[in-house]
């Protein structure tokens, strides 16, 4: 019983890490530069279909087809920011969402025709598979690779953003972009990098994801709402706002299907709507 | 949906004059069109009740989208809810139509009430991400509510008695566009009223500025609830007449990418301009009809397509196009 309900915690946990590796890039994107990005989830699409197409038709082993998601996201990041979401951050929300959903669409109809509309099964190397036992509990091995990368990225992230130059002109222009743009801090490379960076981060998590959440065309939508919660009640300007979030998320939702099938879903909308409703400025927000 | 009265009077003494509500002759020529089809195109006509729902769906976005100034990702919601309701009624032996759509509407309506106290609390983001949420849950509870919805089969066996007693619903949709027509029509009118009354000069306050509005004495949150709740009615309303007109409710009213395929008829057709929602229906439905040997997804693709140009070159979709080709040509007197 309580070995079962630990199995399902570590479960909810690797899923939550898995989230918030997706996620953190569109949390930081939202607070940089105040962009609704729903397309987000297409880039860690992109990052998965990396992944399966390196590894079928090239052989590439799955351990090497991560970075190479990575670099591949990134670059569609840095190339679409610079040529078309830059000119969009002036805009409201409304031209945001629309041109974002439009992007959405755009990347669900080019991967059904490039790859069908399928499930993209994809093959685990042997030494991932199987169950380690801790104490009792069985773990999956590949969710402890999982989480055990999520916290590498995680203490990266945090070196990165409290401990760098590059670090302190993403925090400077999240709070003040004008001013940050007043000292000398060229605010659009920053951007570009973070915008970079983030996709990235969602590639990686869409390719280590693709055992989990599964990868056909429909990706981007399906997670959508996952995806944006947890950067809007996580809220900007903080990593562990967004890991918190994506941890109550992943375990509530796993604890959600696991004991109590009938209501399904809900589980996870009913609690964003109650986060939402309660934190409207976010988990760790600051009230401005 | 009285606004308060100081608020109304603040507005309507001061300088700024009341939009012109006079019908133009090609206002009139545009609903005699559309009365026209009915015995010009008989053999259309189940697609052209498609079609005018979906333009009152599209019509009530608009009220909430250009009026209201609030962005929703999950107005299908109240289409849902009005088409269950509308469908829920029928199959339990209420088969009056214009008693069902009353009944659709004014369910929407309070439930809209209810969404809309969560929804005017946040901000843009926070905006979305609840009518979003709203959306899913309501996907999923039709889904698992099989006794009352029949869950992913869909509401079948929805039976609808004659309009008046005299008009009964047949395959070829005469009646259902006639009749979905009436009421596009004398919904149109009354939000055309509206949106020209004081409260819609209040209402186009709110979008240019909102933080002066409380300096004039006019709460914009319950101008927001007041918007939100006759949008979520309308809604209703639409989607009580898609249960009627083709007898018969599946989940995928709630279905995000009909929220989403509303926004882009509104913003194709023209944000804010009651006209753009109708045009924006209009053409995107004979659009999808057309290219319908196209597979679904490549369709998307375009749409998709279409949207991302439209954002990033055309704002003011169709009505804004013809808008300024008007005024070119005014400038320009030959």
């Amino acid at each position: 019983m309580l070995s079962n309900f630990l199995g399902v915690v570590f479960d909810g946990v690797a899923y939550g890490c898995l989230l918030f590796l997706i996620s953190i890039g569109l949390s930081v994107t939202m607070g940089l530069m105040n962009f609704v990005n729903l397309a987000h989830g297409a880039f860690a699409m992109l990052g998965g279909y990396v992944c399966v197409y390196s590894m079928t038709r090239h052989g590439v082993p799955f351990l090497l087809t991560l970075p190479l998601a990575f670099i591949a996201t990134a670059l569609a990041g840095v190339v679409l920011e610079r040529l078309l979401y830059r000119r969009l951050y002036a805009s409201g929300p409304l031209d945001q969402v629309l041109f974002s959903i439009g992007l959405t669409f755009m990347a669900i109809g080019a991967t059904t025709y490039v790859f069908g509309s399928a499930q993209q099964p994809i093959q685990l190397p042997a030494f991932l598979q199987g169950q380690v036992s801790v104490v009792g509990v069985a773990l999956g091995v590949y969710r402890l690779l999982l989480i055990a990368v999520v916290l590498v990225i995680r203490f990266g992230l945090g070196f990165l953003f409290s401990r760098t130059r590059f670090g302190a002109q993403v925090r400077a222009a999240v709070d003040n972009r004008d001013v940050c743009a007043g000292v000398g801090v060229d605010v659009d490379r920053v951007f570009c990098l973070t915008f970079g960076l983030g996709s990235g981060l969602a590639g990686l998590g869409g390719t280590l994801g693709i055992d989990l959440l599964g990868l056909d065309p429909t990706f981007p939508l399906k997670y959508l709402v996952s995806f944006l919660l947890i950067a809007t009640v996580g809220g900007t300007g903080t990593i562990k706002g967004p890991l918190a979030t994506a941890l109550l998320l992943g375990v509530f939702d796993d604890a959600g299907k696991y004991y109590v099938p009938q209501i399904g879903a809900f589980v996870i909308y009913v609690l964003a709507l109650i986060l939402l409703v309660v934190f409207p400025a976010g988990l760790f927000g600051r009230r401005s | 949906m009285r606004i308060d009265s100081n608020g109304a009077r603040a507005v309507a003494s001061s300088t700024v004059s009341l939009a012109q509500d006079r019908w133009r002759p090609l206002e009139v020529v545009f609903w005699f069109s559309l009365l026209g089809v009915f015995f010009v195109l008989p053999e259309r006509l189940v697609l052209g009740s498609q079609i005018v729902y979906t333009a009152l769906f599209a019509l009530s976005l608009d009220l909430l989208l250009g009026y209201g100034g609030i962005v929703s990702l999950g107005h299908a919601a109240f289409f849902g809810i009005g088409a269950y309701t509308a469908g829920v009624l029928a199959v339990h032996g209420l088969s009056e139509p214009i008693t069902g759509l009353v009944c659709a509407g004014t369910l929407a309506g309070a439930i809209g009430l209810c969404v809309s106290l969560l929804v005017v609390r946040g901000r843009d983001m926070a905006r979305l991400m609840v009518t979003l949420a709203i959306g899913l849950v309501l996907l999923e509870l039709a889904n698992r509510w099989t006794d009352l919805t029949g869950g992913v089969d869909g509401l079948d066996g929805i039976k609808v008695s004659p309009l008046l007693g005299a008009f009964a619903f047949g395959l070829d949709g005469r009646t259902s566009y006639l009749y979905g027509l009436a009421i596009l029509f004398l919904v149109f009118v009354w939000v055309r009223r509206l949106v020209s009354s004081p409260f819609g000069l209040a209402l186009r306050g709110l979008r240019e500025g909102e933080a002066r509005l409380p300096a004039i004495g006019i709460s914009v949150r319950r101008m927001q609830v007041t918007v939100f709740t006759l949008a979520a009615a309308i809604a209703g309303v639409a989607g009580g007449l898609l249960a009627q007109t083709t007898q018969f409710v599946g989940i995928d009213v709630f279905a995000f990418s009909r929220s989403a395929e509303l926004v882009i008829m509104v913003v194709l057709g023209g944000v804010g301009r009651l006209y753009g929602a109708l045009v924006g229906a209009l053409v995107y439905m004979v659009a999808q009809d057309l290219l319908s040997g196209l597979n679904h997804v490549y369709w998307q693709f375009w749409v998709g397509f279409l949207l991302v140009l439209v954002v990033l070159s055309a704002r003011g979709g169709i009505m804004g196009g013809v808008a300024l080709l008007k005024a070119r040509l005014q400038r320009a007197p030959t």
